[in-house]
């Protein structure tokens, strides 16, 4: 593909609200994970990265309609890192209609739904007037609420395919600028935390007790975080900064194997990594960091593992930001594609906290610690539920 | 009309795949949409996912089943193969008994809900029953625009045709919510309508579709029945198209997008 800049991103999550705290969380290998303690749950044994500034984060009036976590945790994040000016800027440059909007989630605003089925009538069941399922809890309400934000008039969809959408986002939005249907993209993925995906994990015990440590010997599950991040993607101009982020190329495939399982040779997501080689015209040993899907399940890493071997070897750094972060399912794409542009711009490689022993059945070069090793290009993959795997390529311009 | 889009995106379509209210295939819904036969408003009779092996058929809802019916007729009628084919899933809720029954556990005491509850949830379960059926590792995406959720779908698969070079299968498809979702998202019937997608004319080519975002009054279905079920169920949005193709009828159908912006379709059929 032709490489798009990435001219602006930014990242709200458990670890903090912008760029900075972002990189000072990962610069001092500190989590934002903590015990469950959200909405009513008191039964879960798990913990979970939140984003608490949420809740004082409350819609612009004209927009009330949309108010729900999801949409609150979007914009949130959209008024971190100047990311609204840019926006601003680049519609400015391009026209209402030229500017697409891409966005990934899993969960969009689900929790309204959750908590309105409390408060149905006793006698009718019908749900209370004030909750508006369009606005809300639609899959489509997060784009729908950017696109109203930024009066935007072009192309808006939401990309929903559990933890691979926001990172298939890139994908789509670059097939949009190389079809010449937009000029730039707002592209990333908000999730948010819920009780359906909470308990959801819990029925498949896949929940860790811990802050969840992947690829550790011990590892025991997931924990479920939240976040908000998101890049404005445009074509690139006559000159670039060296420490400008490229997208290099984006590769997806599926499983065809089962609902909630992964291929168990990493199959589909040897395919993704390949196809994102491919896509961007590199070969494995040009890779210089891999952002892993990492979620600290034992099938998931054994899975990811197997795949990363076959394809790299254990020469490439790797490491999962998921023991810092939580799980962000269809955020978590939109987010370590933004840490692994920090990666590329701040020249480290972020080591992944909470591991203590590396599985000796994964043979990977795994990091627990930080190393100040100034990367090149790193690849991010982001896997999910249904067999769905998206891997994508990114790189210094200089 | 303005055109924004500065290259027009062009495929062939080589199949079609629709099911709804008396609608059971498409080749029973072209005289139909060509006026030739009368429309009989009927329950949607949806095929069981026989391509499933036996534990996920049982595991299925009516949404992912209208979506597996319509993407395996559009690809049998085009003679193509799924392996071969990337995936492009569009609808603007899916499984709305699937999220019934869990919001109905998490308000009660017991929250403790099943794994395929759990997992049928997702937006892409879809994509995932696709891919175990056909055995298709080809990149699948889903994707939801809410009423614009036809319009958002076609435009991914034709910049999937025309810029990755591949075929594409689009499979649009809305389920009816149960009370009390039902009272805010009213979808009275199942509804689904697929197409084969191709970057080559070949021996199906059914005709040329060529897309833009245009501004643009939308067209409707000449059975007022039929436009009925176009404007209240989001993927049946994709009707008019299927009106052109059923008359053999070339020029250019307007279809609903997002507003300001609808979808234009030029169809030039082969003959």
């Amino acid at each position: 593909m032709t490489p798009l800049h990435l001219s602006h991103f930014t990242a709200s999550s458990c670890l903090g609200c912008g760029l900075e705290a972002t990189l000072t969380a990962l610069r001092q290998q500190r989590g934002g994970l903590a015990p469950c303690h959200f909405e009513t749950i008191g039964d879960l044994d798990t913990q979970v990265g939140e984003v608490l500034a949420v809740d004082d984060a409350p819609l612009p009036a004209p927009l009330a309609e949309y108010d729900c976590r999801n949409n609150r945790l979007a914009f949130l994040g959209l008024q971190q890192d100047g990311f609204r000016s840019a926006v601003a800027a680049a519609i400015a440059r391009h026209g209402r209609r030229r500017v697409g909007i891409l966005l990934g989630t899993s969960t969009a605003g689900i929790l309204q739904t959750e908590q309105a089925y409390r408060r149905r009538d006793p006698h009718t069941g019908a749900l209370p007037d004030d909750f508006i399922y369009r606005t809300t809890h639609n899959t489509y309400s997060v784009a729908d609420f950017v696109r109203q934000y930024f009066r935007l008039e072009g192309p808006a969809v939401v990309v929903s395919t559990a933890c691979s959408s926001s990172a298939k986002v890139f994908a789509s939005a670059a097939r949009l600028l190389a079809a010449g249907v937009i000029d730039a993209a707002i592209v990333g993925g908000v999730d948010s935390l819920c009780l359906t995906t909470l308990y959801g994990f819990n029925a498949l015990e896949l929940l860790s007790p811990d802050p969840c440590r992947p690829f550790d010997r011990d590892r025991k599950g997931l924990s479920i975080g939240e976040a908000a991040a998101f890049a404005l993607l445009e074509r690139t101009g006559p000159s670039l900064d060296a420490d400008a982020v490229l997208l290099l190329g984006t590769g997806e495939s599926s499983d065809a194997y089962h609902m909630s399982a992964p291929h168990p040779e990493g199959l589909g997501a040897r395919m993704a990594m390949a196809a994102a080689l491919q896509s961007a015209g590199l070969q494995a040993a040009d890779i210089d960091y891999i952002n892993l899907h990492g979620t600290a399940t034992p099938s998931n890493d054994a899975a990811e593992g197997k795949a990363v071997m076959a394809l790299f070897g254990a020469r490439t750094p790797c490491s999962s930001t998921k023991g810092a972060t939580g799980h962000t399912l269809g955020a978590a794409g939109g987010l370590e594609a933004v840490i692994s542009a920090l990666a590329l711009q701040q020249a480290f490689l972020p080591g992944g906290i909470n591991t203590l022993r590396v599985d000796p059945a994964t043979p990977i070069q795994y990091l627990t610690a930080n190393r100040d090793v100034a990367p090149r290009r790193v690849m991010s993959n982001s896997f999910g539920f249904g067999g769905t795997n998206c891997s994508l390529v990114l790189g210094r311009a200089g | 009309m303005t055109s924004l889009a500065t290259a027009t995106l062009c495929g062939w379509l080589d199949g079609v795949g629709v099911l709804g209210p008396g609608l059971d295939n498409w080749a029973a819904a072209q005289p139909i949409l060509a006026g030739e036969t009368d429309y009989q408003p009927r329950p949607v009779v949806v095929p069981p996912p026989a391509a499933l092996p036996p534990p996920e058929r049982r595991r299925v809802g009516l949404a992912v089943k209208v979506a597996l019916a319509v993407a395996q007729e559009a690809i049998t009628n085009a003679g193509l193969d799924a392996k071969h084919l990337v995936a492009v899933f569009s609808s603007s809720g899916a499984d709305g008994d699937n999220c019934d029954a869990i919001c109905q556990m998490l308000a009660s005491e017991d929250r403790h809900i099943s794994p395929t509850r759990f997992h049928n949830s997702v937006h892409n379960a879809s994509a995932g029953y696709w891919g175990i059926a056909c055995g298709a590792m080809t990149p699948a995406t889903v994707l939801c625009a809410y009423d614009g959720s036809f319009g958002a779908g076609l435009l991914e698969a034709m910049t999937q045709v025309t810029v990755e070079g591949v075929g594409a299968v689009l499979v649009t498809y809305d389920a009816p919510n149960p009370q009390p979702l039902h009272a805010k998202c009213p979808l009275p019937a199942a509804f689904g309508l697929a197409l084969a997608l191709m970057p080559h004319r070949g021996p199906h080519s059914l005709a040329c579709l060529c897309i833009d975002l245009v501004e643009s009054p939308l067209h409707r279905v000449a059975n007022p029945d039929l436009e009925l079920l176009r404007r209240q169920i989001p993927s049946a949005r994709g009707l008019p198209l299927l009106q052109w193709l059923a008359r053999g009828a070339d020029g250019r159908v307007i279809l609903e997008y997002l507003e300001p912006l609808s979808l234009a379709v030029d169809v030039q059929p082969c003959r």
